[in-house]
């Protein structure tokens, strides 16, 4: 068999920015039908690279190659009409349109004196929307849909032209398993057809069960292409960060102190109904379940940013009402949120400022901020947690995600809080961050916090939990310990027993 | 989902309903409490109150479009002293002399275009400098109303046709020709985004424009568009008022722009762009007008009047935002 024409060829692709060399001679080649992963820990150099591909920064050397033919991106609808698509990570659509006009954003089809052919467009995109199974039509407005149905019309996207290749930039982080199963449908549907696919993700489980190729970059570099079949995750693993990693599970338990928190009964509308649990010092819980099952909703419940309406929450015994995060941070609960650059962070101030944000009108000399205790809590919480930055002038924004979040942390130990609720602590960090902080949740929890999980990532619940609690739906299913549990029987768990179609 | 779409109906309906309120009160209240002997609800009264809307109405389309696209104008209020100082002075200009009648379609056609060349400073500016729409055009309110002293300092500028003023009285079908021209405006302007590739684009601008731009859609040039749009709009509303009045004071337009903004928030268009409809817009328009005329029924003062406006303005964006609450396990923020 001769060798197929690569649909997407990058050639030696460098590109600087000023005291930083983001992509160093960087190659790539993507064949047609092929799905090739790409591979890196953050900041290694994945968006710069798919940036110049789509036009957005220009390379200072290199050449992008489509089908053989040298081109110079203008832009991502240049790349488009090219037949290179992209499929980001973060979603860009307009909320308050429908789902024809998202899909079609920007390429409305048009009749004479530029009016839109609605009849056309609704054909055409529900026709799209056929091939993906998705439970919504043309006309749906954007914004009532959930995050993971925009997260479809997203990938509708991608079907309205004859693409040649589709970059995929981590399209799974809000799907549920389901949705995941149509996803990989389409993209095999897209193979058969001859269109190449750059797939970009973290996790592991996904690369291995759909890509044929892996090429891995690290600091900019390429570190080089192998066959998925000839490797394991380990091997991919080592290729990223140099080194081995860490995939066993939770034994160790700490000495367990009294109940820190009690939850009785809780309920939010429809979000969650009779949630019971309880955390006890120096325990992990994890909460596991599909997007949606209500997992965030308790913990914004607790942390006062939703009123319950009903049941009870116990702290140390007592009963407590929780109106204000205000009134939970006086109580001794922090909730590191799932959306760490939106919820937890203030992305243009500095490192000491975000994490003395909470506490900042305590820590006043006279009227002024005081400046040295800052520092001195600042100082504490760098060492303590291992945060790499330059300084605490240093901007968060231009940390990596591991170490944002452990600011994010930071900033709730430095409250000497006695819950510690983390929300997706791992959401858009590498690998080997993942361990740190995975370690570092352990940690706290020997040290005396009751930690509560939240996670989506099977293999993250498993790491760090004492205990583990499956919801469906708005309910608790069931609760496991760590020796109890079981893939088979955790994912019955979360999916429903009864079968029936998760929501 | 159910409660989902009640709100919804609600939040659409909500002007009209609060229109049709209006109405119920001043006429009850008007039975007690008017100095004057006729009816609120009086035929006459009713077509003269769109005549009287027609101004700020027609502005309103502009701005909501404008709105939509996400940006806003603060300088409507001068383009239109502007404008209607070019439609009457043109008119008495010696290179015009002996066109009779016919100078009527130039001087329409020279206010117009200075309406259409201001926006399209505006626009530019936008566009190209990427300066806040709300500071571009805050300065160019400044400069625009200085040029309109400039102009003719303090002195008001007059000219009066009768062929004009006939075509401004003129009723057609007993609609008054301001009102013709608000409903022609409405139409027109609704017809642009509802069913326009530039209307559509222009919501999407609004609504998220990260995404407009990853999608190809050149953002400056639409906003460009609507900029322009609204001069011919602010033009517009000049030449139908001026037609019949035939005098402009420096100080006329002065305010309009806020006027204008409360009609169309009023309307329920989001100041932050991407959501809002020409047709509650219309509404909007019609209700502080009928308030205007209302309390003026009841014997009330231009500055009751604006104090009531003021606080009813504050009120319905309270309602509107609890409507938009969803119920108690709403995210707090």
């Amino acid at each position: 068999m001769s060798d197929p024409t690569p649909v997407l060829r990058l050639e030696g692709i460098v590109k600087t920015f000023p005291g930083v060399r983001a992509l160093d001679g960087v190659s790539l080649t993507i064949l047609p039908g092929e799905v090739h992963a790409l591979m890196g820990e953050n900041g290694a150099g994945k968006s710069t690279l798919m940036k110049v591909l789509g036009g957005i920064h220009q390379p200072d050397e290199g050449q992008i190659i489509v089908s053989e033919e040298p081109v110079v991106m203008s832009g991502p609808l240049d790349a488009k009409a090219k037949g290179i698509v992209f499929i980001h990570q973060e979603l860009s659509l307009a909320d308050e349109l429908s789902v024809a006009e998202n899909i079609y954003l920007g390429e409305l089809p048009r009749k004479r004196f530029g009016l839109v052919d609605w009849a056309e467009l609704e054909a055409k995109t529900n026709a799209i929307l056929e091939k993906l199974k998705v439970g919504f039509n043309a006309k749906t407005r954007v914004g009532d849909l959930s995050i993971a149905n925009q997260q479809m019309v997203e990938i509708a996207r991608a079907l309205t032209v004859d693409a040649k290749a589709v970059i995929f930039d981590e399209p799974t982080a809000s799907l549920t398993d389901a949705e995941k199963i149509v996803l990989f449908e389409v993209i095999a549907d897209l193979q058969a057809q001859g269109v190449g696919i750059a797939y970009i993700s973290h996790r592991m489980e996904e690369i291995f069960k759909i890509t044929d190729r892996i090429s891995v970059l690290r600091d900019g570099q390429y570190q080089g292409t192998v066959n998925t079949a000839d490797t394991n995750e380990e091997g991919v693993t080592q290729m990223m960060i140099g080194r081995k990693l860490d995939l066993s599970r939770n034994e160790s338990h700490h000495e367990l102190g009294n109940v820190a928190l009690e939850v009785r009964d809780l309920s939010c509308g429809k979000l969650f109904q009779n949630v019971s649990f309880e955390v006890r010092r120096g325990e992990v819980v994890g909460f596991y379940g599909l997007v949606g099952a209500g997992r965030t909703e308790i913990a914004e419940t607790l942390f006062g940013l939703r009123n319950p309406t009903g049941g009870t929450i116990l702290l140390d015994g007592e009963v407590v009402s929780i109106n204000s995060p205000y009134d939970a941070i006086e109580k001794g609960i922090s909730l590191v949120p799932e959306d760490r650059k939106g919820q937890g962070l203030v992305l243009g101030m500095n490192c000491r400022d975000n994490m003395t944000l909470p506490q900042v009108d305590d820590l006043k000399a006279g009227p002024f901020v005081a400046d040295g205790a800052e520092i001195a809590i600042f100082d504490l919480y760098r060492d303590k947690l291992d945060i790499r930055t330059p300084g605490w002038k240093q901007q968060v924004g231009n940390l990596s995600g591991g170490n944002q979040q452990k600011i994010v942390i930071g900033k709730w130990l430095s409250m000497h809080p006695n819950v510690l609720i983390v929300d997706e602590p791992t959401r858009g960090i590498d690998v080997g961050s993942k361990a740190e902080i995975h370690n570092l949740l352990r940690e706290l929890a020997a040290q005396g916090y009751a930690v509560i999980v939240i996670s989506s990532e099977m293999p993250e619940v498993l790491h760090v939990s004492d205990r583990i609690v499956a919801m469906y739906s708005g309910r608790i299913t069931r609760t496991f310990t760590s020796e109890e549990v079981t893939e088979d029987n955790l994912i019955q768990a979360i999916s429903g027993i009864g079968g029936d179609k998760v929501a | 989902m159910q409660a989902g779409q009640l709100s919804k109906y609600l939040k659409g309906g909500a002007i009209w309903g609060f229109i049709v309120f209006e109405l119920i009160f001043f006429s009850v209240a008007g039975e007690f409490l008017s100095v004057s002997d006729k009816a609120f609800m009086d035929a006459d009264n009713m077509l003269l109150l769109f005549k009287q809307s027609a101004p700020i109405g027609i502005i309103a389309m502009g701005m909501t479009i404008v709105m939509i696209n996400g940006n806003i104008d603060l300088s409507v209020g001068a383009i239109y002293a502007i404008a209607a100082i070019v439609l009457l002075d043109s008119m008495t200009w010696p290179a015009f002399e002996g066109l009779g009648d016919m100078v009527i379609p130039v001087a329409w056609a020279l206010a117009l275009l200075s309406g259409v060349v201001l926006g399209a400073i505006n626009g530019l500016i936008v566009w190209k400098t990427g300066v806040d729409a709300f500071i571009v055009t805050l300065g160019a309110m400044l400069g625009y109303r200085g040029l309109v002293f400039m102009y003719n300092g303090e002195q008001p500028t007059s000219h009066l046709n009768w062929t004009l003023v006939d075509f401004a009285e003129a009723q057609f079908l007993g609609l008054h020709t301001a009102t013709w021209f608000l409903l022609a405006v409405t139409l027109a302007i609704w017809f642009l985004m509802t069913r326009t590739v530039h209307g559509r684009n222009a919501y999407a601008i609004g609504n998220n424009r990260e995404a407009a731009v990853n999608a190809g859609i050149r953002v400056g040039p639409h906003m460009m568009i609507n900029f322009m749009i609204i001069g011919f709009l602010a033009a517009l509303s000049a030449i139908v008022f001026y037609s019949e009045s035939g005098s402009v004071n420096p100080n006329d337009g002065e305010l309009y722009e806020l006027w204008v903004i409360t009609a169309v928030v009023l309307g329920g268009t989001k100041l932050t762009g991407g959501a809002g409809s020409i047709i509650s817009t219309f509404g909007g328009v019609v209700a502080i007008q009928l308030l205007r005329k209302g309390l003026a029924h009841l014997g009330a003062d231009t500055s009751t009047v604006n104090l009531v406006i003021g606080l009813i303005l504050i009120a319905v964006l309270f309602l509107d935002r609890q409507l938009n609450v969803k119920g108690k396990e709403e995210l707090k923020v």
